[in-house]
């Protein structure tokens, strides 16, 4: 009995020491401002400022490579964070979240084929540029939905890619995912978007899909300052605006739509904390 | 515009080899073996059948739901799974333990992991190491075989193994049975598991897979193989002491391992070499299990921590590429 | 009987008696060719002629650019009507030159042949290309690139694939029964070009009317005709040098590094008329076929010719079709319609009724290892398609994507028809994005 207790005594002293020692003569020196960085940083490791992960980006910014305003995820609380650890200044970059240019779900948009294969977009665009016949409408096969670190983006049951603007960041790895450029960035503050992406002829449009851009002009009619046209696909001219609403309600193909529409009021409600 | 086109990366033709027609399969080869239970064992080897496979079947359909995934009881992996536990448990087991078993082979040993083709134990085996560890005097309450009978007496009896064990541990040397008894042991004229009883109503069913390609030899032969060899040096070195090959072979449930656990698809290597080793893995640990342990019988532990190693042995045996480093006749 | 093969493969189901015993019919002209720009792997042709234009056939359309690629030849003589973006094979609009025949079908004059023994292996191998000739087993290589090895790479035999191991497609078994004096003759031609002795002629044993055949005709040419298992997929370029000379293409490297130059049996008769007659690249033999073609044939055919006047030659579909793939069934390509044309890499159409398609859903890998075991290149389907469904393209990388040759084996196996080819194909795709920005 005393013998064991001894031995496993000994060896639990022998083994602490050793790792005590260990700990104190193989300790890496790290910049502390380094470790109060990466603890402010959200520690989604999503790459949106081009480091391979928050801890890169940390000691990136400590060693002063890179510009503290990069953690779109961390919006302006986490810049406010670094900017009082490093002792710095810093403006916060507007918040941006991803909007999912389509509608064309699959009740509105005609398919061009039966696809059979992989579900993953980038896959399926690979044959014969992707089964919806619009070139630009989103696929729902959900590459979007994989990549988000922040399970802010996911495909409805009928098969279109939504995005939840309470939880989305901003960090953009959706928009370099998908294979068609659905989904692009836009100023948070602003929630009336022209959700198509199909650059062809209005007559074309209309073949295959019930609610995709024909390039009628009306928006622009509406509120000049606020919409743009090129290649037959309205767009909102997300510096200016004002007003933009007004056309909702005149596109004749229903495809701008405001993200701030009562139902949906608390959605977009600022939430810095979350 | 023909929109009904099917289009799809190459190719575009299928075999018709489905998960389900495999796992169909291994139920027709543990036919003979249930059917050896049944006549052995009666209504009661009916009874943990059933509670096993329904078990299993439901538990599984329950995991789906609660986990929200496709249900995946039609692919047959779980009734299965019921088999082979109700296999590996004795004739007189209580419900309530067949039921144990089921919900820990489906739950513990599967859906945790992901469900079908993630677990790295084999469910069955898992759920009956649980249930030996846990309930010992249940899982080891052997009684002699009673031909179609409605009820177990309740004659005791040990398993051959036991018996040798016992022999060995008490008088140093084996008892006469381990001699004698070989012939019996093989028809399934024993004490033991539901599936232990008859080596040759497994062997059928195990050559019923090897003919339908469902299996490959590999694993089968290396184990079988390499109990024969490794308990044989025993047997030459120690008669008294050691019993021969052909007792080990026809004794517990080493054909019921080699031919359906130990080839468990998912919990074991994908290459022919990777078989192999586990095989041979699997046949030394029984022995050594089985004559030094503290357990008469070692082959649902043998597998078990064989799964464990099929990473890397899956690591270790990847094939040889085409033209890596080939040699170039000049 | 054991005959040589390489290891690995499986041996689905040939579906060659549709057509293997319907000798070659000549496809009469189309109302209208398209014949697209880009019709070889390398560089799409520089389309030179203009709407209105008047064409013989074998005049030149669209001129080669650069060392991979070849020019394009009018497949028969007639009026540009349109040069414009048209459905091509692959599902998109792409730039094609579209005629109308005059019905002469005339040849252009200032095409001359010659003999091939007044020529040196320089101007023979010039001729093959302005001759357009590209590789005809379906991956449209452009033949002088393979006749040109650096002078380093020793070269000492010549392998003809006569294998035709994709099921249904029996173009090449027609060309070597019916056409096997054009084929002896391009491969005299091919050996002179690369200076060496050595042809040989690899044929799956399925066919043993044309091994007999050919293998009596080309005792006095030195051509040896090897017989091979009947594997899929035997007819792969690696899979073939193999099996018939004992060796491996190292690993990211040429047939030409392990001292061969493989060549389709129909390049070798095209090879003929280029040096002979002096006639391009203008047609070729393809099986038009399936459970959904009423009267299933081999089909001499213009290039250019659209798929639909190809299905109204063979008596049109039946049923509802499900599923159009220009090629083999292993290998081949789905098509949106029958709007695309047929172009010098279509060795088949093949088509499926709606019934014949095979529609479940994927189901979870029990790691069964049957794509482990048949894969002809020896890696792990299985494991390289977890590596691209997790985008661990790295790994992907290191576990040898980059060896798959697509062949499709592992798909057609798998109990729980994962579609691996394509995961594996996506993981390629990343690796060699990941290489372009590096």
């Amino acid at each position: 009995m005393l013998t064991s207790i001894l031995c496993l005594g000994g060896i639990g002293l022998i083994a602490s020491l050793t790792l005590g020692f260990a700990a104190k003569k193989f300790a890496v020196e790290v910049d502390p401002r380094e470790a109060a960085i990466l603890d402010a940083l959200p520690g989604a490791n999503c790459g949106a400022c081009g480091q391979a992960g928050c801890s890169g980006y940390a000691k990136a910014v400590a060693e002063g490579r890179l510009a503290p305003n990069l953690c779109t995820p961390g919006g302006s609380s986490t810049l406010e964070a670094i900017a009082a650890i490093l002792g710095i200044e810093a403006s916060a970059a507007e918040p941006v979240v991803a909007v999912v240019k389509c509608q064309g779900d699959n009740e509105k948009a005609m398919p061009k084929y039966q696809y059979l294969g992989l579900t993953d977009c980038n896959a399926a665009q690979k044959i014969a540029d992707g089964p919806k016949a619009c070139p630009g409408g989103c696929l729902g096969l959900g590459s979007c939905e994989r990549i988000c670190p922040f399970d802010a983006i996911h495909i409805n049951d009928k098969g279109l890619a939504v995005v939840d603007r309470n939880k989305c960041t901003g960090c953009g790895k959706c928009v370099s995912v998908c294979p068609r450029g659905v989904i692009s960035l836009a100023p948070k503050s602003v929630t009336t978007h022209v959700l198509c992406n199909s650059h062809d002829k209005g007559a074309l449009v209309r073949k295959y899909c019930q609610v995709g851009c024909i390039g009628c002009m009306i928006c622009k009619k509406t509120v000049p300052e606020g919409y743009v046209i090129e290649n037959f696909l309205a767009s909102v001219v997300y510096e200016k605006p004002e007003g933009i609403e007004a056309a909702i309600g005149k596109c004749p193909m229903k495809c701008i739509h405001d993200y701030a529409t009562p139902a949906q009021k608390t959605a977009v409600e600022p939430d810095s904390a979350a | 515009m023909n929109n009904q086109l099917y289009l799809s990366s190459s190719p575009h033709i299928h075999s018709g080899e489905t998960t389900d027609k495999i796992m169909r399969l291994v139920i027709y080869a543990l036919v003979p073996a249930v059917l050896v239970s049944l006549y052995s064992f009666g209504l009661p080897a009916l009874i943990v059948i059933l509670i096993c496979t329904i078990g299993c079947v439901v538990f599984e359909a329950l995991a789906n739901k609660a986990m929200k995934r496709s249900c995946t009881i039609k692919d047959g992996s779980a009734a299965l799974t019921g088999i082979l536990l109700a296999l590996n448990l004795p004739p007189t087991s209580p419900w309530w333990l067949a039921l144990l078993g089921a919900a820990i082979a489906i739950l513990i040993g599967k859906q945790v992991y992901g469900g079908l083709g993630s677990n790295p134990f084999n469910p069955a085996l898992v759920a009956r190491v649980v249930l030996l560890i846990s309930f010992p005097v249940q899982m080891t309450a052997w009684t002699a075989p009673a031909i179609l009978s409605t009820r177990l007496d309740g004659i005791s009896m040990a398993t051959p193994l036991g018996l040798a064990k016992e022999g060995v541990m008490l008088t140093g040397q084996l008892p006469e049975i381990v001699h004698t008894g070989l012939l019996d042991f093989f028809l399934g004229n024993s004490a033991g598991s539901l599936g232990e009883m008859s080596a040759i109503a497994l062997l059928l069913g195990g050559l019923f897979l090897l003919f339908k390609k469902v299996i490959s030899w590999h694993t089968p032969v290396a184990y079988i193989l390499t109990v024969v060899i490794f308990s044989g040096i025993f047997w030459l070195v120690d008669p008294t002491k050691y019993p021969s090959p052909l007792f080990h072979l026809f004794t517990g449930g080493l054909m019921l391992g080699a031919f359906f656990m130990a080839t468990d698809m998912v919990t074991t290597p994908v290459t022919g070499r990777g078989m192999l080793i586990f095989g041979f893995g699997c046949g030394i640990l029984t022995v050594l299990i089985r004559l030094f342990g503290g357990y008469p019988e070692g082959v649902s532990f043998a597998i078990l921590l064989m799964n464990a190693a099929t990473p890397l042995i899956d690591r270790y045996t990847r094939p040889k590429i085409y033209g890596q480093m080939a040699p170039q006749k000049a | 009987m054991s005959l040589k093969t390489f290891a690995g493969g499986l041996h689905p189901p040939d579906s060659k008696s549709y057509s293997e015993h319907k000798a070659i019919e000549a496809c009469p002209l189309p109302e209208e060719l398209v014949i697209p720009a880009m019709q070889h792997i390398g560089a799409p042709a520089e389309i030179c002629v203009g709407k209105g234009d008047l064409v013989k056939k074998g005049t030149v359309i669209a001129n080669a650019k650069g060392f991979v690629s070849v020019p394009i030849h009018a497949s028969t003589s007639g009026e540009v009507i349109a040069v414009e973006p048209r459905m091509h094979p692959s599902g998109k609009l792409l730039p094609a030159v579209v005629i109308k025949p005059d019905g002469e079908d005339a040849w252009d004059e200032s095409l001359k042949g010659g003999n091939p023994d007044d020529l040196d292996a320089e101007a023979l191998k010039k001729k093959i290309l302005a001759c357009g000739i590209v590789g005809l087993g379906g991956a449209t290589f452009p033949a002088h690139v393979k006749l040109s090895p650096p002078a380093d790479k020793k070269i000492d035999t010549l392998i003809l694939n006569g294998v035709e191991c994709e099921p249904y497609l029996t173009a090449d078994h027609r060309l070597m029964l019916e056409e096997s004096e054009r084929l002896i003759d391009g491969i005299n031609i091919l050996r002179k070009v690369l200076g060496i002795e050595r042809a040989v002629i690899g044929i799956e044993s399925n066919k043993p009317d044309a091994i007999a055949k050919l293998g009596k005709e080309c005792i006095a040419h030195k051509i040896e005709v090897v017989p091979l298992e009947v594997k899929y997929p035997q007819g792969a370029e690696k899979q073939l040098i193999d099996a018939v000379t004992g060796r491996q293409v190292p690993s990211g490297c040429l047939p030409m590094d392990a001292g061969v130059v493989v060549q389709n049996v129909g390049t070798a008769a095209a090879v003929s008329d280029a040096i002979r007659l002096g006639h391009p690249l203008v047609e070729r033999i393809a099986t038009v076929t399936g459970p959904g073609i009423k009267e299933p044939k081999n089909l001499k055919i213009a290039v250019g010719t659209p798929l639909q006047h190809l299905v109204d030659q063979c008596g049109g579909l039946v049923g509802e079709p499900g599923k159009i793939i220009m090629g083999g069934p292993m290998m081949g390509q789905t098509q949106l319609s029958l709007e695309a044309p047929a172009i010098r890499g279509t060795s088949g159409l093949l088509i499926f009724r709606k019934e014949d398609i095979d529609t479940r859903e994927a189901g979870p890998c029990i790691r069964c290892g049957r794509c482990v075991s048949v894969c002809p290149i020896h890696l792990q389907p299985t494991l390289l398609a977890a590596y691209a469904r997790l985008d661990l393209i790295d790994e992907a990388e290191s576990a040898n994507a980059l060896d798959c040759i697509e062949c499709g084996c592992c798909t057609y196996i798998c109990p729980a028809t994962l579609p691996l080819v394509q995961s594996i194909r996506y993981a390629k795709g990343g690796i060699m994005a990941k290489r372009r920005k590096s």
